[in-house]
């Protein structure tokens, strides 16, 4: 987790359909992640740069970051390549990530941040 | 980012990406565009006619909800003159389906639709639960895809309709294409993007979300903030669909419209005579009255295996297959071991549950052919399903 002296954001993350599951059965979350991230993308995210380094927290961070932090079950279900797996949908502020940068969306405190997976049975 | 505006309506600011077109969209205007399409989907295979009676198969989960609410806007909105019905099949698997039905029964009252739940237990005598804990989860895939398809047309028999909208998404008709492909399954690669299938005698049945990919689905009922149940069946690893699934989703990161693309590629490919010949005669099941290319249904022989005490069905489906196989003036020539193990299978069927008899809505059922003619007009069995049936409920 970050250090106290690190600036933070706080973010509202939300899962649906089943990806619940994986994160203690809760659908709606309220979490503090670091303000910034370590970079580039992708590196561990429990080393964090001091003073401000890195890059600002994007959405690829978040992902990252809920693995490590919150997620409770079969990450491999979540997380792929540095990204969701294929078939979860992403909203940002209920908007669809893929009109906001996807991974490179830059959270600012407050963004509501929603997962659904489109995988389970109809 | 700075936000943009609607590609449709040039106003509103757009929150969704189509997958389909690439089209940045509003909120209003997706509502608007996915219902038209399957409104389209609907119009242009001229699936309904008014007064029509139509059974909505019903899971609880988010395609066959979204399908629900959409039919019930379009009827309201068109004038089809619809009368619809939920109809679900509860296979009796504890902690899954029973949580799926009360979504069901929340969308009778939120839908105001009448809702008809047929069990397997109370027509086959048997649970998924039961099932599973004597065969083991291996293989129980079979029996629940078997099982469903005619639960379903004894559920719309018992509602007299006479139609079947499933709630089928172009990603899973696209996962069909590939498993068929992948199978070597020509007669069914023919048949699986057909957006209505109608046997001799059977209940239609079609797929009005055909062309509406899985992520507007899901989207449509996020926005809508509709009531649906996600939760993996918990018998359910079907590995080989699994697999197809994860590399359609692939494809589909990489280029949305290979879904589509995926759809007209099975359906631009010709199924020549010779293979439609080889494809069985439609008879009836002798002990049941369903629908059958062989003596016994693929439901009745599942269920003597289950019932013979763990007997694995293949056994009693390679009795039945030998048996149909045999040209019928060959049948004389049979060994008599043969012949007793035969009549051992006609024969016990007395002291065994077995399904009601299976009654058409509407039309009248041409009189049983014998054993003979059976045995005569069959040239292959195995039990296998339509892929498609073998996904739940959808």
């Amino acid at each position: 987790m970050s250090a106290t002296s690190s600036p933070a954001i706080s973010l509202k993350v939300e899962f649906g359909g089943g990806l619940e599951l994986l994160f203690s059965n809760e659908r709606s979350h309220t979490v503090t992640i670091p303000a910034r991230a370590p970079s580039p993308a992708g590196a561990d995210t429990d080393v964090h740069p001091p003073g401000g380094g890195g890059r600002p927290a994007d959405i690829a961070f978040l992902i990252a970051w809920l693995r490590a932090n919150l997620l409770q079950e079969r990450a491999e279900l979540f997380e792929e390549n540095g990204t969701v797996r294929p078939g979860i949908l992403v909203l940002v502020n209920d908007t669809d990530w893929e009109l906001e940068g996807e991974g490179e969306y830059v959270l600012k405190d407050g963004d509501e941040i929603v997962f659904i997976s489109t995988l389970h049975g109809g | 980012m700075p936000p943009r505006s609607c590609a449709l309506c040039n106003k509103a600011r757009a929150i969704l990406k189509r997958p389909k077109t690439g089209q940045q969209i509003c909120r209003e205007c997706f509502f608007w565009v996915f219902e038209t399409e399957v409104h389209n989907t609907i119009t242009e295979a001229a699936l309904f006619k008014p007064g029509d009676k139509v059974a909505i198969g019903a899971s609880g989960g988010k395609d066959s909800t979204v399908l629900a609410y959409v039919m019930k806007t379009l009827n309201d909105r068109y004038n089809y003159g619809l009368e619809l019905f939920l109809l679900s099949i509860d296979e009796g698997i504890t902690g899954y389906r029973d949580d799926s039905l009360e979504t069901v029964k929340r969308n009778q009252q939120q839908y105001d639709m009448p809702l008809k739940i047929l069990s397997y237990d109370e027509l086959y005598g048997w649970t998924m639960d039961a099932i599973v804990s004597q065969i083991g989860k291996k293989n129980n895939c079979t029996f629940c895809g078997v099982f469903r398809r005619q639960a379903l047309d004894r559920g719309a028999s018992a509602l007299h309709v006479d139609h079947i909208v499933t709630g089928h998404n172009a990603d899973d008709i696209a996962e069909t294409v590939l498993m068929n492909i992948m199978r070597g399954d020509i007669a069914r690669l023919g048949r699986c993007t057909l957006i209505c299938t109608q046997g001799e005698d059977t209940i239609k049945r079609s797929k009005p979300f055909k062309y509406a990919y899985e992520k507007e689905i899901v989207m449509y009922a996020y926005f809508k903030k509709l009531d649906y149940f996600s939760t993996e069946c918990i018998y359910s690893p079907d590995a080989y669909r699994g697999h197809a699934r994860a590399f359609l989703k692939d494809l589909e990161a990489a280029r949305p419209s290979a879904i589509i693309d995926i759809i007209h590629s099975g359906e631009a490919f010709e199924v020549t005579e010779v293979i439609k010949a080889t494809q069985k005669v439609q008879q009836t099941c002798k002990r049941c009255g369903y629908m059958s290319s062989n003596y016994l249904c693929k439901a009745c022989t599942l269920l003597e295996g289950l019932e013979r005490g763990g007997a694995s069905p293949s056994v009693v489906g390679l009795l039945v297959t030998t048996a149909s196989e045999l040209p019928f003036n060959g049948l004389s020539l049979q060994t008599n071991r043969m012949q007793g193990k035969l009549d051992a299978v006609l024969i016990s069927a007395d002291n065994m549950r077995t399904i009601p008899l299976f009654q058409t809505p509407s039309t009248l059922r041409p009189p049983m052919s014998t054993f003979k003619e059976q045995l005569s007009s069959s040239t292959q069995s195995q039990v296998i399903i339509d892929p498609i049936h073998l996904s739940t409920l959808a």
